[in-house]
């Protein structure tokens, strides 16, 4: 296909019906409501399900019922629509059922705003709803990788039977980029656990309750070994001018890009910052990150929250390192003079601090 | 005559059931299994179970079933005759489920007429949490949340759901009906084949609503709960056919 000039919101449509996915049901809310319009005419063209559902709580149990049968399945809101959801995530993860779910972040708590913010990162990354489990959490940067990270989740879901949350924000919904999207696949591998009817075979069931304490543990600590294959294979991030760097900056996302644009700044004065971008933030990219604190006298974590992933990056440090931080919640968008003067203080005072 | 036991052939075997002395869901479940059978539906038939009495009904029912979350029954329905149109998907639902915290999954999956079929429990009570009020407990009934009685002042009236959503186009068949003598279970059986039937025919949702005994949190012999459905509950939720669109079109 050539390039296209799209918006993050339909990326992340057309990336799914790309994927094979059959189904999408979804309730309107902003700053995503682009994506179920796009699919409304699209998918249902390309011989789809497409919803309106009377809620956010219909749409991911919808999609419950359609995964359940072996369909590769989406649904997508943004900020408060994904609080709704969380019993349903809850569900999928208990009933081991592969599922794509798509988080346009807007600023909160509350209705908030609808501007783009990073608020919903611990609800992402520490599972969501109710119960022991994860979800993978992918977190685009650009509308490629929109539509890149959308094909995996909908690979790493069927793969480990999980849901999978894709954390865009406001930002990456609504701007515009050029972008490639990958060939149109027909999902067609065979998932025997799938129901189907029991034809001739023996009657299944799905159920996530389990009254046997014994069997209820068995299965969590099921699940927790699926996640540590997670954790093993599917970690993913970004190295940007990491190798020279007195001071390494973490950031996901918008503010990532906008961390981006003001290390090209400090870099013209010869302020050596680089980043971690982390593009999975569950699995956190905990090893690099720690790697990178044995040889640099400082890490900045950017974010547009008050501070959700300094925990992780500090969990991954362990203390060996400097951490500030620098947040600009309640969807306020930081600018990369905003950052970059955050360089340079912070890395005047680690100057110092080396004297 | 000879009597003569006849095992539902989508009825697991050799399994008793957890339900209480009385109640009336393994009737009903029987009837849904006895019907599965004879419209050869079980091979292709998914059943969603709520949370409620009946949360365990996939350890009796010998065909595909997927749990729901509380309420939840009707979306998931959806979900999977949407994904999978060639299979026959009922929920099998009890009051609080459908009528109180599943509200609005069963109004719009009737409103947009889901060919989709509800087997709808009323005992006019929450069994499973121990008999406290429902959305279709009676005026001055007793439960552990109206222990003087439901007053309306306070709790509200019984909802009637299945007349609500039987004047929804969407919605092709609606009945109501009671296990609480040979007869009504005829009935009972009666309309549950109508229902499915409809799925079968492609004519959209169809609801049975069944008024079933509970003993237990009712405080009374089955007996006695027998009479209180003829006497009392079907005097608020009156027997009969709410809504036959099959004809139309």
């Amino acid at each position: 296909m050539n390039k296209v000039f799209m918006s993050g919101n339909h990326a992340f449509a057309e990336a799914a019906i790309r994927a094979g996915c059959k189904c999408y049901f979804g309730y309107p809310i902003t700053p995503q409501n682009e994506l179920g319009e796009y699919m409304a005419g699209n998918i249902r063209n390309a011989g789809g399900v497409f919803i309106q559902s009377e809620s956010e709580t219909a749409a991911i149990n919808m999609l419950i019922g359609a995964s359940a049968t072996g369909v590769r399945s989406m649904t997508s809101s943004s900020s408060p629509g994904i609080s709704l959801k969380q019993e349903g995530i809850s569900f999928l993860a208990g009933f081991e059922l592969p599922a794509v779910i798509v988080n346009v972040m807007r600023g909160g708590p509350g209705l908030g705003n609808i501007a783009p913010a990073q608020g919903d990162y611990f609800q992402a990354t520490r599972g969501g709803g109710h119960g022991d489990y994860r979800t993978p959490v992918f977190a685009p940067a650009s509308v490629q990788e929109i539509a890149d990270l959308t094909r995996k989740a909908f690979d790493v879901a069927d793969k480990y039977r999980t849901p999978v949350m894709i954390l865009g924000d406001g930002m990456m919904g609504q701007m515009k980029e050029p972008v490639v999207f990958p060939d149109k696949i027909e999902d067609t591998v065979e998932k025997e656990w799938a129901l189907k009817g029991r034809g001739n075979g023996n009657s299944r069931y799905l159920a996530s309750l389990i009254l046997d304490t014994s069997e209820m543990e068995r299965h969590n600590w099921k699940l927790y070994r699926k996640y540590q294959e997670i954790e093993a294979n599917e970690v993913s991030y970004e190295s940007y001018m990491v190798d020279d760097a007195d001071v390494v900056a973490i950031a996901y996302g918008t503010t990532a890009r906008i961390a981006k644009g003001a290390i090209k700044r400090v870099r013209k004065d010869g302020i050596k910052v680089g980043l971690i971008r982390p593009i999975t933030l569950w699995p956190f990219p905990s090893k690099i990150i720690k790697d990178i604190a044995q040889r640099v006298r400082k890490l900045i974590v950017f974010e547009m929250s008050t501070g959700q992933m300094v925990e992780d990056v500090r969990l991954a440090v362990e203390g060996s390192v400097d951490i500030h931080f620098h947040g600009r919640p309640g969807g306020v968008i930081p600018t990369p003079v905003e950052f970059a003067r955050i360089m340079y203080r912070e890395y005047q005072k680690q100057k110092k601090g080396s004297l | 005559m000879k009597l003569k036991n006849k095992w539902p052939k989508y009825y697991k075997k050799d399994v008793s059931t957890h339900y209480c002395p009385g109640c009336g869901h393994g009737v009903v479940h029987r009837l849904v299994a006895e019907v599965l059978e004879e419209l050869d539906l079980g091979k292709r038939a998914i059943c969603v179970n709520p949370a409620g009495c009946a949360v365990l009904a996939y350890k009796y029912f010998d065909i595909d079933v997927i749990e729901s979350a509380h309420g939840r029954g009707t979306a998931i329905a959806t979900g999977v005759k949407r994904a999978k149109p060639e299979l026959f998907v009922f929920t099998y639902q009890g009051d609080g489920d459908l009528s109180a915290i599943g509200t609005a999954e069963t109004i719009h999956s009737a409103n947009r007429g889901e060919n989709i079929c509800v087997v709808f429990i009323n005992n006019a009570v929450y069994g499973m949490t121990g008999g406290q009020m429902a959305p279709t407990t009676l005026l001055t009934q007793k439960t552990t949340t109206s222990p003087g009685g439901r007053d309306p002042q306070f709790d509200g009236y019984p909802l009637h759901i299945t007349d609500v959503v039987a004047q929804f186009p969407g919605v092709t068949y609606a009945e109501r009906v009671a296990v609480n003598s040979p007869a009504a279970v005829l009935k009972t059986k009666k309309a549950i084949r109508t229902a499915f039937q409809v799925q079968v025919d492609g004519l959209g949702y169809s609801i049975i609503e069944v008024l079933s005994p509970c003993p237990t949190n009712w405080k009374m012999s089955s007996i006695a709960s027998h009479k209180w459905i003829d006497e009392v509950m079907s005097k608020e939720f009156p027997l009969g056919v709410l809504a036959d669109r099959r004809k139309r079109g």
